[in-house]
């Protein structure tokens, strides 16, 4: 089963082939393909230890695979919201320094990111202050103070509530069709994640199958990694509204698209 | 002798000149080994300055030259062990530490002709500082302090998140390699002075003084050189006065800096 990309060979940013990665004996990749073009949304979709974040950090170049190739389009930006951060608390830091750490930007560059992702205001607090919300949209800020070609996220909406998980991917996509920058995603939220991706790879140290979310949600390979998901409740989140209501969301529970949906 | 004569004397003058040094360049230094939880690691590096000294003997060195050597072998072995064995890093580096400490025991027995003052070199000895010790701490310690300053921006993102600045494009190896080096050379250019024993509280006291009262990485680099020269001459001046061992009375008033900074308001 092969996943490379349907679009030509110059909107590709990103491929890997044949990827295995092995571990204390134990297959955590096996023979992984994957690509990624520009304005796609990739993501890799797995129970807990299926390998999706090794998977990212190989894409990534942070880890070397066993076998198998990288190729990254050359000179091409990067930008990482890696699932977990731990940061000294002993370290006086503020937001707008964070996320400069590591890029030359102006003040003004700084409050254009920060306003992207909703948290202007939070410029001048301390990192050690942050709530698991506010902190994946400063994350997501640094990653575009760099202005990728290529983002990759891990588990972005890790920890967030209905909502937030919701006004995350909303603002993913965003990020999507502003920038026109690849984003190969690790998630396990599967609800939202089907409803955000162009393409979906569903993993469990190998790919069980991969496309579009419409054509994988009824493979049987899908089906048997997630049975136990309720597909009702599937459809509603697939037609869930592309626009933000962060304060109202109890609204949109009536969704008019289920019955479209078997 | 009064304290005014006192002052005036060359070995006072050594102390304040060789602690200013210490002060300007463990400060920020000392910063880093705080926020990337190096402390056992620095105390390590200390622990194997006796079998540098004995090192240095052995090859015709100074022994400073010698404690530079070992240090840096040690980060070597420490660095190669890492990456090889499964154990815990505490018990890595105490394993190394008290292993290089024994080692360096055992050498001087052997070394009859090696004339040597073992209190002195646990325990440091600030009040004998001679115009060598001077040349390797201002010059160690201000080659030390310019690299640092130079490596800082990358630096400080690869403490923050390693993995998240070397995704950046960071060279986080490299900066972090450069930055084991200038710890084990303030190390073996500060042991004489400060000793095996206290070189580590001079690293992470005053940093640890500093936390709650900066407001950026930046600052709290100053605060911790300035209170690590506001404990030196405190120390200095409580060891003339009251006649204690000088190095430890330069950490005894750190330490006091530190329960300071704790108890004073702070505007947030």
């Amino acid at each position: 089963m092969t996943a490379l990309s349907p679009a030509t060979p110059s909107d590709t940013l990103l491929r890997a082939q044949a990827i295995t990665f092995r571990r204390q004996g134990l297959t955590i990749l096996d023979a992984v393909d994957l690509a990624l073009s520009r304005e796609e949304i990739v993501t890799l979709i797995g129970p807990n230890g299926a390998g999706k974040s090794t998977l990212l950090k190989i894409a990534l170049g942070l880890q070397k695979p066993d076998t198998g190739e990288v190729w990254r389009a050359p000179d091409i930006r990067i930008g990482y919201v890696p699932q977990k951060l731990n940061i000294n608390p002993a370290m006086p830091l503020t937001v707008r320094r964070f996320i400069t750490l590591s890029a030359a930007a102006s003040t003004r560059e700084v409050e254009s990111v920060l306003a992207a992702t909703g948290v202007s205001f939070l410029i001048d607090a301390s990192v050690h202050t942050l709530s698991g919300g506010e902190w994946q949209r400063v994350l997501l800020s640094r990653a575009l103070l760099h202005k990728p070609a290529l983002l990759f996220l891990d588990e972005p909406a890790q920890g967030l509530d209905v909502s937030g998980q919701n006004a995350i991917y909303a603002l993913i996509r965003r990020i999507r069709d502003t920038t026109g920058c690849g984003i190969l995603l690790a998630s396990h939220d599967l609800h939202l994640v089907m409803a955000s991706s162009n393409r979906v790879l569903c993993l469990n140290h190998h790919v069980c199958c991969t496309g579009h979310p419409e054509e994988i949600r009824h493979d049987p390979a899908y089906q048997s990694l997630f049975g136990g998901i309720n597909l009702q409740q599937l459809a509603f989140y697939q037609h869930h509204h592309d626009h933000e209501h962060p304060l109202c969301e109890h609204e949109h529970h009536h969704s008019p698209s289920r019955s479209a949906h078997p | 002798m009064n304290l005014i004569e006192t002052l005036q004397t060359p070995f006072v003058w050594h102390a304040l000149l060789g602690g200013l040094a210490i002060a300007l360049v463990t400060g920020p230094l000392g910063v880093f080994i705080v926020w990337r939880r190096m402390a056992y690691f620095g105390d390590t590096l200390a622990h194997s300055g006796l079998l540098g000294v004995c090192v240095g003997f052995l090859l015709g060195l100074s022994p400073t030259l010698g404690v530079l050597i070992v240090c840096l072998a040690l980060a070597a072995l420490l660095a190669f062990l890492q990456s090889r064995e499964r154990l815990a890093a505490d018990t890595l580096l105490g394993l190394l530490a008290h292993t290089a400490l024994a080692l360096g025991l055992v050498a001087l027995t052997f070394l009859e002709t090696l004339r040597f003052d073992l209190a002195a070199f646990l325990f440091g000895d600030l009040l004998a500082i001679d115009n060598l010790d001077l040349l390797w701490v201002w010059g160690g310690g201000g080659i030390a302090l310019v690299v640092l300053i130079a490596i800082w921006k990358p630096l400080l993102a690869a403490t923050v998140d390693e993995a998240l600045a070397r995704a950046e494009g960071v060279p986080t190896a490299r900066i972090q390699t450069i930055f084991t080096l200038l710890v084990a050379t303030v190390i073996a250019c500060t042991i004489k002075i400060v000793g095996v024993l206290l070189i580590t509280a001079l690293l992470i006291i005053p940093a640890a003084a500093a936390q709650r009262l900066a407001r950026s990485p930046e600052q709290m680099a100053v605060r911790a050189s300035v209170i690590g020269i506001v404990a030196l001459f405190g120390g200095m001046a409580a060891s003339l006065i009251l006649d204690t061992p000088a190095a430890a009375s330069v950490v005894t008033c750190a330490t006091l800096l530190f329960a300071l900074s704790r108890i004073i308001p702070t505007r947030r």
